[in-house]
């Protein structure tokens, strides 16, 4: 099965016929980009001068001396430009936009990382942006939906089915059936019909391109394991692709949500509640009932709150080329309460399923291994969830006044 | 097989028309009072949706109707038991409308066996293009099921001829961009389009998109086989209960 799109059973391209001619031009578009070297420059420069690249590779030496294992190393994505990996591929996609000669921009959005990043990105470049959010999610992530908006981005709640990620993603296909002659969908992960796992992948690689490099010069040597969190796939794949010829081990950590026990998670490879289905235009794990209808899932993190997974992922889990685990909502809030008091870093709850992962693992490794979690993005989003999570009084007497001058 | 029927119906009538229902919505009892009011009313050919939870080619009335339906519990075996009722009680051809993954998860082979068992004709997967469509191919033909495939106006002659390879029955072209149940102005525009649709395949052509009214199903006459009529009669079941639809129906074609 070498077709287009697919990576070995998953992938490919189930889309209706109206949105075919533009998913051509998107896939031509992107082969040129990707054959032109140029494009790869200009992409890097914009990186290293819009954003933060390359982000640096941090040496968690507390955390290392705390679990007494394998000596961890922190990549550090959070220092991205509105702080997530997220940036990485919107910032190619408008460069891409740029190329296909379209004024217009709309995205998807859980957390609201990817689309504050697309609506700085369409700030920067001049195009009109329009970002679909699920209602939960745009009730659970506020300052996002405020950022966007002050960018000039109009942010529309999507009421339909579980109002979350998925339902975003539905709407975003909608609109572009209609619009596709002006309007780019900048997809912000790394799952959905084919070109975007491979597109995304790419651009995101530029994490992997860098960590390896960086782990070589600060470490001397390859590390034994990589940890990132997986919702759709973009960071895991990001750092994965700079390892994937390494006799490296992948782990990708998914959201174990209040336990895979429960059925209230997004764990669709590390739990055995997933099954392969079609969906949103590509096949993959989806955590789906009987009959094949998509089935609610829970994270505290809404950026890995999401049925489906990148179908590269699902290849790369099938193979055994990479593993999946999951952290459950409470073990990652202990670990990112552990990573802020030892090392100062502030990883957003979607990240800290790495952290924690990671942790649990590192202390049974030996002291000359070398380990690298990828911390995708920042928590400093998260304050509302955290809070709430770690139950912090001081907090809620905080938000109590505020809301009490706001009624004054 | 379809395109017979369609063609000797056709002998009788200026225009066919094709309407749609989602299976369990707003409960299955109605659906099958609707099934009977619309070929009361002079329907030839109907699509039964069954509902699935992503629906990416529909618009906002058929989306919300398929969740109220998944919200009550409608199920795909109770669809297929529905379906086989309607067939067994109306003389006229009924489709599948769905999405791949109710198929796919059901064991595609097995699922369009049981279609035909249960007296379907063929099938609309909006979201099976042809590069996709073996498994689901395979099982239409092996079955003796006709699978409808679509054109749009952003499908270019090339891939007219792609789809029309692997199309039987008719062909559905949708009327402009967009998802359905949205309004659609049935302008001189849409001739060059039609050309290029009639060029492309010698099967029938069936019209959908917002066709909402008989002056719509009017500008259709000459144009194309089959008028498409969807979210507007789930508009009209809404608004003024099951007994208007057949009203409805029967207006469109004065």
């Amino acid at each position: 099965m070498n077709r287009p799109g697919y990576h070995g059973r998953f992938g490919g391209a189930f889309l209706p016929e109206i949105l075919v001619a533009t998913f051509d031009q998107l896939g031509q578009a992107f082969a040129q980009a990707k054959a032109d070297p140029s494009f790869w420059q200009e992409y890097t420069e914009l990186m290293s001068t819009y954003s933060c690249r390359p982000t640096p590779l941090t040496p968690a030496d507390n955390l290392s001396r705390h679990f007494g294992g394998a000596r961890i190393f922190v990549k550090r994505e959070d220092l991205n430009h509105t702080g997530a990996h997220k940036a990485n591929n919107v910032m190619a996609q408008g460069l891409l936009v740029r190329r296909m000669g379209k004024t217009r921009v709309i995205a998807e959005t859980g957390a609201g990382q990817h689309g504050v990043a697309t609506a700085t990105m369409a700030a920067r470049f001049g195009f009109s942006c329009t970002v679909y959010m699920g209602e939960e999610d745009v009730e659970r992530q506020r300052p996002n939906v405020f950022w966007m908006q002050q960018l000039g981005a109009e942010v529309v709640p999507v009421r339909d089915g579980s109002r979350t990620l998925k339902d975003a993603i539905n709407e975003a296909l909608r609109d572009w059936a209609r619009n596709m002659d002006d309007t780019h969908y900048v997809l912000g992960t790394a799952s959905g019909p084919h070109p975007y796992p491979e597109m995304v992948a790419y651009f995101q690689s530029i994490i992997g391109l860098e960590a390896r490099k960086q782990i070589l010069a600060q470490a001397g040597k390859l590390p034994k394991r990589v940890y990132a969190c997986v919702g759709g796939g973009s960071n895991a794949m990001g750092i994965f692709s700079g390892f994937m010829d390494d006799d490296v081990e992948l782990v990708g950590v998914e959201a174990g949500g209040k336990g895979l026990g429960t059925g209230m998670h997004a764990a669709r490879l590390a739990s055995d509640q997933g099954s392969v289905g079609v969906a949103q235009g590509y096949k993959t794990y989806f955590l789906q009932d009987d009959d094949g209808q998509m089935r609610d899932t829970h994270s505290v993190a809404a950026g890995l709150d999401y049925v489906g997974v990148s179908p590269i992922l699902a290849h790369l889990h099938e193979t055994g080329r990479a593993r999946f685990e999951s952290a459950t909502d409470a073990e990652v809030v202990e670990a990112l309460r552990l990573t802020m008091r030892m090392e100062g870093l502030i990883p957003a709850l979607e990240s800290a399923h790495a952290f924690a992962q990671a942790f649990k693992e590192a202390p049974k490794l030996g002291s000359d291994d070398v380990i690298v979690i990828n911390q995708s993005g920042r928590g400093d989003k998260d304050i509302f969830t955290v809070a709430d999570a770690i139950g912090d009084p001081d907090w809620e007497r905080f938000i109590i006044k505020k809301a009490e001058a706001y009624h004054a | 097989m379809l395109e017979s029927y369609i063609r000797s119906r056709r002998q009788e009538k200026d225009i066919l028309l094709m309407t749609h229902i989602v299976l369990g919505y707003p409960d299955f009892e109605t659906s099958l009072a609707l099934v009977e009011t619309m070929v009361q009313a002079g329907v030839d050919l109907m699509e039964l949706q069954i509902p699935f939870s992503e629906p990416i080619a529909d618009g906002p009335v058929i989306a919300r109707a398929c969740q109220k339906a998944l919200e009550r519990g409608v199920t795909v075996r109770r669809c297929l038991e529905a379906a086989h009722e309607a067939a067994a009680n109306n003389d006229i051809p009924f489709l599948f409308m769905s999405y791949f993954n109710i198929l796919f998860k059901y064991g595609t082979d097995a699922f369009v066996q049981r279609a035909r068992e249960a007296g379907i004709k063929g099938a609309i997967v909006p979201d099976v293009p042809p590069e996709e469509g073996d498994e689901y191919l395979t099982a239409m033909t092996a079955h003796g099921l006709d699978p409808i495939f679509i054109f749009a106006p952003t499908s270019t002659d090339d891939r007219m001829k792609i789809v029309a390879r692997h199309a039987r029955g008719f062909v559905y072209c949708v009327a402009r961009k967009g998802v359905t149940g949205e309004k659609t102005e049935f302008s001189r525009d849409l001739d060059g389009y039609l050309a290029r649709c009639r060029r492309a395949t010698e099967l029938p052509l069936a019209l959908g998109f917002g066709v909402s009214s008989p002056e719509d199903v009017d500008a259709l006459r000459g144009r194309v086989d089959i008028a498409v009529v969807g979210s507007q009669a789930i508009r009209v079941l809404e608004d003024k209960g099951a007994a208007a639809v057949g009203e409805f129906i029967a207006g469109l074609r004065k």
